[in-house]
C-alpha cells in the first residue's frame, strides 16, 4: 500500500514560458518509510512536482490534471485550509537555502514552537521542550543554547539542522528535501545526508528527496526517478537505474559526473614559474570596534605562498570560509591583500598601482562563479567583449573581429555579438564569461567556481572546453573549487586550504589518493557516491 | 520594450494617470493658442460663477480674469517646474550618490555628510529662505525646488551603487581594464535606473506640490499664473467664491495623483523582481 500516490500528474505553466507544462504525465508511488529521489537538471520539473504535492506552486502554475492520492485522500482540489492542515502535520518540507527559509529575527526555538502554535498543539511550555528535545535529536550541539539562538548565529549546515527539526516537529509521514544539501559544505552535507537516514529509520518516514547530485542519490536513495524537461525518463530502484540505466538521457548524466579515481600523474616536465606567490595575508577587520564592542577579525588568507608553472593547472580546493576565492581575488588585486608578493613576469603586482597595475594585469584574467551575475545585463554580448580590448588602445573593428574569432573558439554563434545576456542559457553565458577573460591574452586564468552554478552535462563540457583551450593557447590556470570532483577532472596540482591557511599541495593524484593531512582525508571522505564510483568502475 | 508595456498596462491605475497626464500636457501646449490672451486680463465682472456666462465656463476671479484661461496658463508652469526641477535635481542627486557608492570611505563620508546637511532642514523651509535670499522669478523657483529635492536621490543611487559596484560583472569590468568613469557611466548606472525612474516620476508630482505651496505664500514668480498663485489668491474669498480655490486645487491634486499612479506603474514594469514570481 502506497502512501503518496501521484497518477499522470500534469502541471501547466503561464503562456508565454518556454513549454507549456512544468510537468507532464508524472507519476509515481511513495511506500512508507521509503526514501526516492527525484533526480534532474535544472528546470527539469522536479521542484514544481514536489511543490504541487504541498500545494506550493507558484502564481500562474496550476496542475491541469491527473491525481494525488495521499493515504487515500485527493489532494488536488483541497482547500486551502484542508493544505493547512495536511502541511506539516503529515508532510512537511526542507529547502535549498536554510537562511532564507528561517525567519531572521526569530529564535530558533520559538520557530519550532511557531509550527505547533499554527497547528494548535501542545501547551507553551511544552513546547519548548518539545522544541529542545527536536533539536537534540537533530544532532545539534548544545540544543540548550541553540534555542535561544537566532539564525545568523549558527553556520549554514546548523541551520539546516533546525529546518529539519521544524519539520519534524509533528512527526509527518513524508518529508520533502528540495536540494537540502547543496549549499553545504561536502562534509557538512556528508552529516546531513547521514541524520535524514538515521530519522527515516527510526521514524519510518518517506522522504522525497529532489537533487541533481548522482553521488548524493546514490548514497541515500532506495528509489530512483529521472526527470527531463517535465517528464519522468526513467525510474526503479536505485542500482538499476544507477548501474543499468537505459534511458540515454540518464546514462549522459551519469557519463557526465567527473570520477575521481580517473587520474594518474603524470610525469610533469620542468616548468617554469609564471606566477610565484608569496606569504600572502589578508586580514578583514568587521566592525569598527568604536561603539559596539571588539571588531571581528577575520583572518581570511594567511601565509599563502606557491607557485603556478606555465601551462599548468592547480586546484585551490576547501569549504567555504576558507579563503579560497579571497586568495583569487588578492591576486587579481580585486582586493588589495596586506601582505606578501605576487610576483607576475618579474614584477610584483601586489604593490603597485594605477597605470602600471593596469598594464599588468592584463595577463591576469578571471572566469567568474555566477553566469548571472557576472555579465552586465544592459550590455550587448559585443561591448560586453571588445570594451576591455578597446580600453587599451585595440581599434574597434580588430576588437569586434577578434571577439567573433573568440565566440567561435567557446562553441557559440557569431550572431551571439548582438544579442543581451538574458538571451543565453547558463552555460552559453559561462562561456561568454569564459570568451571575455581570453580577449586581452592572457597568460594565466583564475577560474572561481566558474562550474559550480551549472548542471552536472553543462559542467562537463565547460571543464573540457576549460581543458582544450588551456593546452591550444598554453594558458595557466587557477581553479577554484568546493567541489573536489571537478578539481581531480582538471588539475594536474591541489592545494588545500582550511581557515585561510594552506593545509596541503601536492600532486592531484597525491593529494585525492594518498593524502597527508587528516583535514583532507575528511575532505574525501565526505564525497557523495564513492561506492557508486567503483561499482560503475568495476562494472565498466 | 514590449514586455515594459504589458507589465505597464497591467497596473490600470498607471494607465488612468498617464490619461490624466496626456490630458494635462495636452491643456499646457494647446493654451497659448486657445487662450491667446493673457491670462492676467481682465475680462468680464468679478466674481462670476462657474457655468452662468457663454465663453467663460468656469467663471471668472476677484479681478475678473478668466479661470480657465488661468488653469489652462498654470498647467504649462507647473509642469515645467516640476520637470526642469526634477532634471536639475537628478543632475545634482545622481553624480553625488554615484561617487559616494563608488568610491566609499572618505569621499562617500565626506558627501553624504554633505547630504545630511540639507537633509536635516525642512525641505520647505529652506526653499523659502532661498526664495527670500534670490529674486522670485520662475528660474530660482526651479532652483529653490532642485536645491530642497536632490538629497533622496543621492541616497537611492549610492545604495544602488554599493550593491551594483560588487556585483561580479563590475569586478569583470576592473580586470578588463576599465577606468572608474567607464565603469561608473556603462556599467553601474544603467542597472541602477529603473528605481532612479520610479523616484524622478514622483519628484515631478512633489516639485509641483512645492511650487503651489510658495505660490500660495506669495513666494513664486509675480509674473506667472500657477495653480498654487490661484489659490493663494483666492484663499480670503473661500466662503464666498470657493470654486476659486477648489478648481486650482483639483488641478494640482489629479496631476499629483496621475504623476504618483505612473510612478507606480513604473515601478511594477521596471521592477522585475515582482513579475518574476509568475516565472
Amino acid at each position: 500500500m502506497s502512501l503518496l500516490s501521484i497518477r499522470d500528474l500534469c502541471i501547466a505553466l503561464p503562456e508565454g514560458a518556454d513549454r507549456k507544462y512544468a510537468a507532464k504525465d508524472v507519476s509515481f508511488d511513495l511506500a512508507p518509510g521509503e526514501i526516492l529521489c527525484i533526480v534532474g537538471e535544472s528546470g527539469s520539473g522536479k521542484s514544481m512536482s514536489a511543490n504541487a504535492v504541498m500545494g506550493l506552486l507558484p502564481q500562474g502554475v496550476k496542475p491541469v490534471g491527473g491525481a494525488i492520492t495521499f493515504d487515500g485522500q485527493e489532494v488536488l482540489g483541497l482547500s486551502e485550509r484542508q493544505m493547512q492542515d495536511l502541511r506539516g502535520r503529515r508532510i512537511s518540507m526542507i529547502f535549498q537555502e536554510p537562511l532564507s527559509a528561517l525567519n531572521p529575527l526569530m529564535r530558533v526555538g520559538a520557530q519550532i514552537a511557531e509550527v505547533f502554535e499554527a497547528h494548535g498543539e501542545l501547551a507553551p511550555q511544552e513546547r519548548r521542550n518539545r522544541a529542545l528535545k527536536l533539536l537534540e535529536e537533530v544532532g545539534l550541539p548544545d540544543p540548550e543554547s541553540a534555542i535561544r539562538a537566532y539564525p545568523f548565529q549558527l553556520s549554514g549546515g546548523q541551520r539546516q539542522r533546525v529546518m529539519i527539526a521544524m519539520a519534524l516537529a509533528l512527526e509527518p509521514d513524508i518529508l520533502i528535501a528540495d536540494e537540502p544539501t547543496t549549499a553545504l559544505d561536502v562534509t557538512t552535507q556528508a552529516q546531513i545526508l547521514k541524520l535524514i537516514e538515521n530519522l527515516r529509520q527510526s521514524r519510518g518516514m518517506a522522504v522525497i528527496f529532489i537533487t541533481h547530485d548522482f553521488g548524493v542519490v546514490a548514497d541515500i536513495a532506495d528509489r530512483v526517478i529521472v526527470m527531463q524537461t517535465g517528464e519522468i525518463v526513467e525510474s526503479g530502484t536505485a542500482d538499476e537505474v544507477l548501474l543499468r540505466p537505459q534511458h540515454p538521457y540518464t546514462r549522459a548524466l551519469i557519463d557526465a559526473i567527473p570520477r575521481l579515481n580517473q587520474h594518474d600523474d603524470a610525469e610533469q616536465p620542468a616548468r617554469t614559474p609564471v606566477l610565484s606567490v608569496v606569504g600572502l595575508n589578508k586580514t578583514f577587520v568587521v566592525g569598527s570596534g568604536k561603539l559596539f564592542g571588539k571588531p571581528r577579525v577575520v583572518k581570511a588568507v594567511q601565509k599563502v605562498s606557491f607557485e603556478l608553472c606555465a601551462g599548468e593547472t592547480i586546484g585551490i580546493v576547501g569549504e567555504s570560509g576558507s579563503g579560497k576565492s579571497t586568495v583569487g581575488r588578492c591576486l587579481t588585486r580585486l582586493i588589495n591583500p596586506d601582505e606578501g608578493r605576487v610576483m607576475l613576469d618579474g614584477a610584483d603586482i601586489a604593490h603597485m598601482s594605477g597605470a602600471e597595475l593596469r598594464e599588468k594585469r592584463r595577463s591576469l584574467q578571471m572566469i567568474f562563479q555566477d553566469p548571472y551575475s557576472s555579465l552586465n545585463p544592459r550590455a550587448r554580448v559585443s561591448r560586453i567583449l571588445t570594451e576591455g580590448l578597446i580600453s587599451y588602445g585595440t581599434p574597434r573593428s580588430e576588437a569586434l573581429e577578434k571577439a567573433r574569432d573568440l565566440l567561435g573558439l567557446v562553441g557559440l554563434d557569431p550572431s551571439a555579438m548582438n544579442r543581451f545576456p538574458h538571451e543565453f542559457s547558463g552555460g552559453q553565458r559561462q562561456r561568454i564569461g569564459i570568451a571575455r577573460a581570453l580577449m586581452l591574452d592572457p597568460s594565466i586564468i583564475i577560474a572561481d567556481e566558474a562550474v559550480s552554478a551549472l548542471d552536472v552535462s553543462i559542467q562537463a563540457q565547460v571543464l573540457d572546453l576549460l581543458a582544450d583551450l588551456k593546452t591550444r593557447l598554453n594558458l595557466s590556470m587557477l581553479f577554484i573549487t568546493h567541489d573536489l570532483r571537478v578539481a581531480a577532472r582538471i588539475c594536474d596540482r591541489i592545494i588545500v586550504m582550511q581557515k585561510g591557511a594552506i593545509v596541503e599541495m601536492g600532486p592531484t593524484g597525491k593529494v585525492l589518493h594518498d593524502p597527508d593531512t587528516d583535514y583532507t582525508r575528511s575532505l574525501l571522505d565526505a564525497i557523495p557516491g564513492q561506492e557508486y564510483e567503483r561499482a560503475l568502475a568495476e562494472a565498466g | 520594450m514590449k514586455d515594459f508595456w504589458t507589465r505597464f498596462r497591467f497596473n490600470r491605475g498607471a494607465v488612468i494617470g498617464l490619461v490624466i497626464l496626456a490630458v494635462v500636457i495636452a491643456t499646457a501646449i494647446a493654451a497659448p493658442f486657445i487662450f491667446p490672451t493673457s491670462p492676467w486680463k481682465m475680462v468680464q465682472r468679478p466674481f462670476l460663477p462657474p457655468l452662468t456666462q457663454n465663453g467663460l465656463p468656469l467663471g471668472t476671479d476677484a479681478l475678473g480674469r478668466d479661470v480657465l484661461a488661468g488653469l489652462a496658463h498654470g498647467a504649462y508652469v507647473s509642469l515645467l517646474v516640476g520637470l526642469v526641477s526634477t532634471v536639475v535635481a537628478l543632475a545634482i542627486g545622481v553624480p553625488v550618490g554615484a561617487l559616494a557608492g563608488y568610491f566609499v570611505g572618505r569621499v562617500d563620508d565626506a558627501l553624504m555628510r554633505f547630504t545630511e546637511f540639507f537633509q536635516t532642514i525642512p525641505s520647505f523651509a529652506l526653499a523659502i529662505v532661498l526664495l527670500a535670499i534670490f529674486q522670485p522669478s520662475l528660474t530660482f523657483v526651479i532652483i529653490a525646488i532642485a536645491i530642497v529635492s536632490w538629497p533622496p536621490v543621492a541616497r537611492l543611487v549610492r545604495g544602488e551603487v554599493l550593491s551594483l559596484r560588487t556585483r561580479e560583472f563590475v569586478e569583470a569590468a576592473t580586470l578588463q581594464g576599465l577606468g572608474n568613469a567607464q565603469i561608473i557611466l556603462r556599467h553601474i548606472l544603467p542597472n541602477a535606473l529603473p528605481p532612479i525612474i520610479v523616484l524622478a516620476s514622483l519628484m515631478v508630482a512633489q516639485a509641483i506640490l512645492l511650487e503651489s505651496s510658495l505660490s500660495f505664500l506669495g513666494l513664486g514668480d509675480p509674473n506667472i499664473m500657477s495653480w498654487g498663485y490661484m489659490i493663494g489668491a483666492a484663499r480670503t474669498v473661500i466662503r464666498t467664491a470657493w470654486w476659486l480655490s477648489f478648481l486650482p486645487g483639483m488641478a494640482i491634486l489629479l496631476t499629483v495623483l496621475a504623476l504618483n499612479l505612473i510612478g507606480e506603474g513604473l515601478n511594477d514594469a521596471l521592477n522585475p523582481r515582482l513579475t518574476r514570481k509568475s516565472e
